[in-house]
C-alpha cells in the first residue's frame, strides 16, 4: 500500500515536523517536541491536522433511522447543529468504531476513525441495506483541522459572527473563513475548548495559512500525534485500536452512557442488553502507577501474583507529572483505591486504581 | 552533532576516555529518535556490567530503550542531576546529559568502538 498524504504535508515540512506513518497517512508526530506542545494546548492553542479522518455522508428519507440502527446512541432526534458521539457496533456488542455523526438540515456526516476508513465504508454499505439513503465516502475531498485550547476561541473573534463563538460543546455551524466555506465545530479530543473545521482539501494550505496569522496573537503552534495522545489520554477518553475494538463492547469501556438501550431495535442492542443483564465482567479503569516507568499497551495487570488483565494505553502524563494508564480489569477490581500491579518480562510496578478523567483542569470536558 | 574525539556505539550511546575512567552517553541521534525523555534508570554504583549488556532504562513519553554499556567495567559513577532533570538527555547529550561512569576492565576496549567518521556513516546507513 502506498502511504498517504494530507492536503497539509508541505506545511508539516515547513514547520519542521518529525514525520511517521500513522494508518497509512504520512502525519507530524511531533514539531518542536511533545511534551512543548502538550503545555501549547493546554495553556494556549494549538493545531492539529486531522485530515486523515474520514467522513462519510448519508442523505435520503431514511437518513436518521439508518444512522440510529448503525450506532448504540441516539442520533436522529437531535437537533440540526449538534454532533453526537457514538460507538458503531456489531451485532455481538464488539465496536467497530467509534465515530462523531453531524445532524445537518439535509444529512448526517459520520467522521470516523483513519484506520477504519476501508472496513467502516463496507460496515455501513452493508447495513444500509433495506433503508432508503444514499450514502458517499467523502473522506478523500475534506480537510480537517483541529484547533484546540483555553485560548482557541480568541483567534476566530474577528473571522466568524459572534453566534459561532457562543456555540456550546458539540454544536456546530457553517461558516466562511478567509473565503473557504466550512463546518465550524466546538468539539476536540483533547478536554480543552478548541474548534474542529472541515473544508474541501484543495483549500488547505491556504486556510493553514490564513489560520497561523490570525492565531499569531495566542502564539498559535502545530501540534503532532504525539501530544494529541497524551492529551487524549489525560482525558482518559478512547483511542480505538488501543482501548476499543471489536473484541470490546462500549459498556466494559466506560461508553455506557452512549448506549440508549431505550431506543429502537440498534446493531448490537440484544448483546449489550444482554451483557448489562448480565452484569460486567470487566471494566476499563484509569491507572495511576506508582513509578516514573511507563506501563504500555499491552502490559500485563496482576493482582497477587495472578494476571487479571490488560493494560491499553500508557503515558508519563506531561500536567501531572505521574505515570497514568488505562486497563481492562476485573468488574470486581474496578473500585477506585483498588491495588494492582502493572508488568512486563522482569519490570513490576505498583498501580492503584483511580477516577477517570486522570486531568480535571482542562478548559472543556 | 557527532562530536569528533568520542568513541560510538551501533547502539546509539558514546563513549569518552576521562583519566582512567570511560564516561557514557547517548547520542543526540538517540535522543532525537527518542523524544522528550522523562525518566532515566540507572544502576547502583559498584554493579560491574558486561559489554553490550543493558545497565539501565531510558523513557521517552512515546517509547522506552534499554541502556547497554559500551565497555565491560565496573560503574564507579552515575549522573544523579538527571534524576530531577531528565530533560538534560534532550538539551545537552554529549554535557550534562551524561549517564554513567565505568572503571574499563580493559582500558584498550573504548579504543575498538566506532570513531565519530564510523559513527556518522552508520547513521547515513540508517537514513539511506
Amino acid at each position: 500500500m502506498t502511504t498517504l498524504t494530507t492536503p497539509f504535508l508541505e506545511c508539516h515540512k515547513r514547520a519542521g515536523a518529525k514525520l511517521v506513518e500513522f494508518a497509512g497517512f504520512l502525519l507530524p508526530i511531533s514539531y518542536e517536541g511533545i511534551l512543548a506542545e502538550h503545555r501549547t494546548v493546554r495553556t494556549g492553542a494549538g493545531v492539529f491536522d486531522v485530515s486523515h479522518m474520514g467522513e462519510f455522508e448519508v442523505r435520503g428519507p431514511d437518513a436518521g433511522r439508518f444512522v440510529d440502527h448503525l450506532v448504540t446512541n441516539r442520533v436522529a432526534d437531535v437537533e440540526v447543529g449538534q454532533a453526537v458521539y457514538t460507538p458503531m457496533c456489531l451485532p455481538d456488542g464488539g465496536i467497530v468504531d467509534d465515530l462523531l455523526a453531524y445532524k445537518f438540515e439535509d444529512r448526517i456526516m459520520l467522521v470516523v476513525n483513519a484506520a477504519n476508513i476501508e472496513g467502516d465504508w463496507a460496515w455501513v454499505q452493508e447495513r444500509a441495506e433495506g433503508f432508503d439513503v444514499r450514502l458517499e465516502n467523502v473522506s478523500d475531498r475534506i480537510a480537517q483541522l483541529a484547533v484546540q485550547g483555553p485560548r482557541a476561541a480568541e483567534i476566530f473573534e474577528s473571522h466568524v459572527p459572534s453566534a459561532a463563538l457562543d456555540l456550546g460543546y458539540y454544536r456546530f455551524t457553517g461558516a466562511t473563513l478567509w473565503g473557504v466555506p466550512m463546518v465550524f465545530s466546538r468539539t476536540g479530543y483533547t478536554g480543552e475548548d478548541g474548534f474542529e473545521l472541515y473544508f474541501d482539501a484543495a483549500q488547505g494550505e491556504r486556510v493553514w495559512d490564513e489560520l497561523f496569522k490570525a492565531g499569531a496573537k495566542v502564539g498559535l503552534k502545530p501540534i503532532g500525534l504525539g501530544a494529541r495522545d497524551t492529551l487524549r489520554l489525560e482525558m482518559a477518553y478512547c483511542l480505538y485500536g488501543n482501548d476499543i475494538d471489536r473484541t470490546t463492547h462500549p459498556l466494559e469501556a466506560g461508553l455506557g452512557w452512549t448506549v440508549k438501550l431505550d431506543k429502537d431495535d440498534f446493531c448490537g442492542k440484544a448483546a449489550l442488553e444482554q451483557a448489562k443483564a448480565e452484569g460486567l465482567k470487566r471494566r476499563l479503569v484509569g491507572l495511576e502507577i506508582a513509578s516514573p516507568r511507563v506501563a504500555r499497551h499491552g502490559w500485563e495487570v496482576a493482582q497477587d501474583g495472578a494476571a487479571v488483565g490488560e493494560v491499553t494505553s500508557g503515558t508519563s502524563s506531561p500536567s501531572l507529572g505521574r505515570s497514568i494508564a488505562l486497563a481492562y480489569v476485573p468488574a470486581t477490581s474496578a473500585k477506585n483505591g483498588t491495588a494492582a500491579t502493572v508488568r512486563s518480562g522482569t519490570t513490576e510496578l505498583p498501580a492503584r486504581v483511580v477516577p477517570r478523567p486522570f486531568y480535571t483542569e482542562a478548559s472543556h470536558r | 552533532m557527532t562530536p569528533e574525539g568520542l568513541r560510538y556505539t551501533k547502539d546509539h550511546e558514546w563513549a569518552k576516555k576521562d583519566g582512567d575512567l570511560v564516561v557514557v552517553g547517548i547520542t543526540h541521534y538517540a535522543q532525537d529518535q527518542l523524544g522528550d525523555v522523562v525518566f532515566v534508570e540507572l544502576p547502583a554504583v559498584g554493579r560491574t556490567v558486561e559489554a553490550g549488556q543493558s545497565f539501565g532504562v531510558i523513557e521517552a513519553v512515546k517509547t522506552v530503550s534499554d541502556l547497554y554499556a559500551p565497555v565491560a567495567g565496573e560503574i564507579v559513577e552515575v549522573n544523579g542531576e538527571l534524576a530531577g532533570q531528565p530533560a538534560l538527555v534532550n538539551q545537552a547529550p554529549y554535557e550534562g546529559g551524561w549517564m554513567v561512569k565505568i572503571k574499563p576492565a580493559n582500558p584498550a576496549d573504548v579504543d575498538h568502538l566506532l570513531d565519530a567518521p564510523g559513527y556518522k556513516a552508520l547513521l547515513e546507513a540508517h537514513s539511506a
